[in-house]
């Protein structure tokens, strides 16, 4: 996915107070948002937002379309349900967990995937995630098709009550946008430089000394590691971690999310998780089929709109700068 | 009672037959696949969706045109390749010049409005579909009894397989898709109107996954979801025998339905998953996949 968005890439050679003041406005929209939008909705949001934008850590920024993300959210999901249902830790610990198990997930399938490149990349994550799937179904700790359900989300550190829904919001809010800041800390890096080096010309990254398998690795895990902090806060936030949350259409989802956000792009996720969330809402009501919807999105997307919506947009503006 | 390894040898028959019938689809679907990508170089994720519209065309044309199996046999490939054709002709064209992945993304896409649509209209329980009245029945060949329907199905798929790579390694046209293959702007040059050739290369690597639904029908219910989960163990089936190679993909597919039927046999909790350990362990040891060429 290299020829599109080459031109997005903007490293900044001294410090801009853009990303500051962004990341400002982006915390106080949300400490005033529960008074607007119904917080669970906000919440869920920003769970699908980490998780596109851990997803786009690898495919915008390091050029790896991985089709198998879905294993290392429902992975930490199972975990975090898990570790708060029968082990009965407090929430931070059983976060932890859900994420350890991700990470331990992308080392896992990240060695295997990153022998092969592009399309090649794609099908192995898909069918390292698919296996990942049938384990799921038969152990018999994720209870099968019902999955893992009904237990409290317990006291944060011991003290904080997270069944209280205001407490529980700020406490996603807060780690959503410290994980934000994160990845754009590490995009925004000699390492996130690197990446993107590889993404542009893998041959001559190699030929100026750089291991790019272990840079590649290096992603693939970090990404893992996120997107298993998504799902292990969606299972805090819900209560349940089902079989969808591993199934390849969650996969699938976070890509749309990203392509129709903008690849590559910070705020693309952002953008493309909150139109997906709202689409699926809006289409859960209406009737209409969500999957024929979905992937007439995603034909649509990748014939007219590659660069997404606020890859558009950006593109846009540079057009106008002339 | 025979016995090989402690298993009675009418079991081991029976998974093997069960194991030959699925490496059957595994071969078919797969080879759609490698001969579409060498020529396109694009990886259909709609291949699964071809498959179920295979059997759904079959479905339609019995029930409401009253055309039976023999006549679904010719009828439904076919209009699974001209709807092929047509998505090449107005939409994937389109992606010719970018990264190969936007060609996973929007087949994937047309994977989810095709199957999606389906479910929508005729819900997730299958509909049945019944064998044709001259391949009812079992033969008893000594070591196992032989349900008709069952070794039609590998004869007929094993003639498509080997009928395919016959068109591609020794007539003319073969031969026009395999240097194409290699250069088509070369090719083009020499007069080969290439965008036909890729359109009627798109075109027969679906009806290739038609013939496999319309075979699937009798078997297996006629269901909206039937090709989602198998297109993802062709895909594994296609990494393990590297994309280059017609005989590669016929053959490994074959191989794999077997071992996974054995599997059922010897270790059943691990036959959901041997595909895909092979898959790693092929990885680990030849990454470019056992008769791929590329790097």
């Amino acid at each position: 996915m290299s020829a599109t968005h080459a031109d997005t890439i903007v490293m900044p050679t001294r410090k801009s107070p853009v990303p500051a003041i962004t990341f400002a406005g982006l915390i106080l929209i949300l400490a005033i948002l529960p008074a607007f939008v119904y917080p669970i909705f906000v919440m869920k949001l920003l769970c699908f937002v980490l998780f596109a934008a851990a997803f786009n850590l690898l495919l915008g920024y390091t050029g790896l379309l991985s089709f198998g993300h879905a294993a290392f959210f429902g992975g930490a999901a199972y975990v975090t349900a898990h570790a708060l249902k029968v082990w009965q830790v407090t929430p931070e610990l059983a976060i932890i967990a859900g994420v350890v198990t991700s990470i331990v997930l992308g080392l896992i399938i990240g060695v295997v995937a990153i022998r092969r490149q592009g399309i090649y990349f794609a099908m192995i994550t898909l069918a390292m995630a698919q296996m990942f799937y049938f384990f799921c179904l038969q152990a018999p700790f994720t209870n099968g098709e019902d999955g893992i359900q009904g237990f409290s989300r317990g006291n944060l550190f011991g003290i904080i009550d997270l069944n209280e829904t205001m407490n529980l919001y700020y406490f996603i809010a807060a780690v959503s946008v410290l994980s934000l800041a994160l990845i754009w800390r590490i995009v925004n890096s000699p390492f996130g430089q690197i990446l993107r080096a590889i993404r542009e010309n893998e041959p001559r990254t190699i030929s100026l000394g750089y291991s790019a398998q272990r840079f590649k690795l290096a992603a693939f895990v970090m990404s893992a590691g996120l997107t298993g902090l998504a799902g292990a806060l969606k299972a805090l936030l819900f209560q349940f971690a089902t079989l969808a949350d591993v199934a390849w259409q969650m996969s699938g989802e976070v890509i749309l999310m990203t392509l129709i956000g903008g690849i590559g792009t910070m705020a693309g996720p952002v953008v493309g998780a909150g139109i997906l969330v709202g689409m699926q809402n809006f289409l859960a009501t209406s009737g209409l089929p969500v999957t024929m919807v979905l992937g007439g999105t995603f034909m649509i997307c990748v014939l007219l709109f590659r660069r997404g919506v606020v890859g558009e947009f950006l593109h846009l503006l540079e057009r106008r700068k002339g | 009672m025979t016995t090989i390894f402690g298993v009675a040898l009418p079991v081991l028959t029976g998974q093997f037959l069960i194991g030959l019938i699925n490496g059957s689809f595994y071969a078919l679907l797969s080879l759609g696949l490698a001969v579409i990508f060498g020529l396109l170089r694009i990886v259909n994720f709609a291949h699964g969706a071809f498959y179920m519209l295979g059997a759904f065309a079959a479905w339609m044309l019995l029930n409401y045109a009253g055309i039976g199996y023999w006549g679904a046999l010719f009828l439904a490939p076919l209009v699974v390749a001209v709807v092929g054709m047509v998505i090449e002709r107005t939409m994937l064209r389109a992606l010719y010049g970018l990264d190969h992945l936007y060609g996973l993304l929007f087949t994937f896409g047309l994977a989810l409005l095709l199957e999606g649509g389906f479910r929508h209209y005729f819900g997730t329980s299958g509909q049945p579909y019944a064998a044709p009245e001259a391949l009812r029945g079992a033969t008893n060949i000594g070591f196992m009894v032989l349900p008709n329907y069952r070794g039609w199905v590998v004869l007929a798929s094993l003639v498509v397989c080997l009928g395919t790579w016959a068109i591609i390694e020794k007539t003319k046209i073969g031969a026009y898709l395999r240097a194409a293959t290699e250069n088509s702007t070369l090719v083009q040059a020499f007069g080969v109107n290439v965008p036909v050739l890729l359109t009627l290369t798109y075109g027969f690597g679906c009806a290739l996954a038609g013939v496999a639904g319309v075979l699937a029908a009798p078997l297996f219910q006629v269901s909206p979801l039937m090709g989602s989960n198998l297109i993802i163990i062709v895909f594994a089936v296609v990494v393990i025998g590297g994309m280059g190679s017609i005989l590669g993909a016929i053959v490994t597919g074959y191989m794999l339905g077997i071992v996974e039927g054995l599997c059922k046999v010897f270790y059943p909790e691990a036959a959901n998953i041997v595909v895909f350990v092979i898959m790693a362990i092929v990885l680990l040891l030849r990454p470019a996949g056992l008769f791929g060429k590329d790097s």
